[in-house]
């Protein structure tokens, strides 16, 4: 059965009205034109005013505004997914999770209540795709061409994997975590999107089932019942509806490990790497890179020439941001901005600063962040086939008249 | 977390969601409808447009033999000749020389 023809049978997504204060209804600059010619604002069902890239499979980008705060709320929460079979809600109501592989003591298969039952942890995390910020790269690589909105970052509620696990028993010789969710291939010779992450990063306090996100439960094109939340790494293993696990003592071997999201060795800092999916040439795309993104004042904005209050967000893999500096001049010269308090090493870190008054002109203002590691914004993008991990500094331009 | 058991109860009432949509339409001429017709099998044809115009011909035919060899799609040699034919005439930019 083709299950898209259900999804589609309740009518089509509505184009959103154009003009909402404080929103972004411009399709970003950057991007190929082929993606501006078919990008548009649209209200999906618990979702207005989402910037589409593709319907099938969903791909849906944050306006770049929502930024404007820490905590992304789920009704503007980025959708992506890798293939057109989106499980229905009525799909999940005898959702349950299946626990095997040669590495457990005994397979189990758990319900959502016996995860309820298990002690709930909690973390405020940045869900980031790979591929964020794709469509800015130049020269242009293919992919989803996606904008700054392919992030969010939210309050993930459930029990650590951890603890899920301790019903099947983990067996000392374990060597990764196999990953599937309830979204399927429409063809039979399509791999099943499946994931799997190395025991230490499995096993990690912080990675958990999340079952709630900013306390609701999560919308259906989040993930619904459950996700898994793997702070400080790429969203690609953040697995939607994740309906199995297996243990592992072999590393999985398919399309989206092996082939796709992979970058060259060596290019990109990581803190542990993935040993069991690397190559000499090439290793899985894991850890996030620091990043920052100006939130306010939006792309062409018109502001005041008395002064004007820049501000957004910065992020990293886990080590913390400790410096954001702005640019109001093309990154010719930076001045550090004031940050926020942490609100915790996976979250957003907000920044902001005040403008003296501006002559009349047209300002190109731009962000760059330090992490506590010291990583930095790289300057020239580290060219790469799959245009991941793009995070050099953006612009806004704004015009004082 | 019991109080979640009745709000995820309610979410599994909301039924199907609405998203499919009209792809925007492939440039007229020789192997448009046949390219629409195995593109938009597995995934909107808007993904064409949006990976537009940066393109080279060959990196076309790379993206066609992608569908078929990593996702399966089952598109002969013939059809994927025309497919590739097509996505170059209308989508791709002149080689680098």
């Amino acid at each position: 059965m083709r299950r898209r023809h259900m999804i589609a049978g309740a009518g089509a997504a509505l184009v959103a009205s154009p003009s909402v204060a404080g929103e972004s209804t411009r399709i970003p600059g950057g991007l190929p034109d082929g993606t501006r010619a078919i990008a548009r604002f649209v209200n999906l069902p618990g979702k207005p005013r989402m910037l589409r890239l593709t319907d099938r499979p969903p791909n849906y980008a944050s306006p770049v505004n929502v930024f404007s705060d820490v905590v992304t709320p789920n009704d503007r929460f980025f959708v992506r997914y890798h293939l057109d079979s989106v499980p229905a809600a009525a799909d999940m109501e005898n959702w349950s999770l299946s626990i095997g592989g040669d590495a457990v003591q005994r397979p189990v298969t758990l319900k959502l209540s016996d995860l309820l039952d298990l002690p709930a942890a909690q973390v405020l995390s940045v869900c980031q795709c790979a591929g964020n910020r794709r469509g800015l790269v130049e020269p242009h690589v293919p992919g989803v061409e996606w904008t700054d909105g392919a992030m969010g970052c939210a309050v993930w509620r459930g029990p650590a994997l951890r603890d899920v696990l301790k019903a099947a028993g983990v067996k000392p010789e374990a060597l990764e975590v196999w990953l599937g969710g309830a979204d399927k291939p429409l063809m039979e010779g399509t791999p099943a999107f499946r994931k799997s992450l190395p025991m230490e990063k499995a096993l990690d306090g912080d990675t958990i089932v999340a079952l709630s996100m900013n306390n609701a439960p999560l919308p259906l094109l989040n993930g619904y019942p459950a996700r898994l939340i793997v702070p400080g790494w790429t969203g690609t293993y953040w697995m939607k509806h994740l309906t199995s696990i297996e243990v592992s003592t072999q590393p999985l071997k398919n399309f989206w490990m092996q082939t796709a999201y992979r970058v060259p060795a060596g290019l990109f800092p990581v803190d542990k790497p993935f040993v069991s999916q690397a190559t000499e040439t090439t290793v899985p795309i894991t850890e996030l890179v620091v990043n920052s993104v100006i939130a306010a004042p939006l792309d062409g904005e018109e502001v005041e020439r008395s002064g004007f209050t820049i501000s957004g967000v910065a992020w990293d893999r886990g080590a913390g941001i400790t410096r954001v500096e702005v640019s109001l001049d093309g990154g010719r010269n930076w001045l550090g901005a004031l940050l926020e308090g942490p609100l915790g090493q996976y979250a957003y870190r907000r920044f902001s600063f005040q403008t003296g008054s501006m002559r009349p002109g047209s300002y190109r203002l731009m962000c760059r962040a330090v992490s506590q590691s010291g990583e930095k914004q790289a300057e020239r993008m580290k060219v790469n086939p799959g245009g991941y991990h793009n995070n050099v500094p953006g612009a806004v331009t704004v015009v004082v008249s | 977390m019991r109080w979640m058991l009745v709000a995820a109860a309610l979410v599994g009432s909301m039924g199907g969601v609405a998203l499919a949509d009209e792809p925007a339409a492939l440039v007229s001429g020789a192997g448009a409808d046949v390219t629409g017709a195995n593109c938009n099998a597995c995934h909107t044809s808007d993904y064409i447009v949006m990976n537009s115009v940066f393109l080279t011909g060959a990196q076309w035919t790379a993206e066609v033999t992608k569908m078929r060899k990593a996702f399966g799609a089952p598109i002969d040699d013939a059809t994927a000749s025309e497919i590739a034919a097509y996505l170059a005439a209308h989508y791709a930019v002149a080689a680098q020389p």
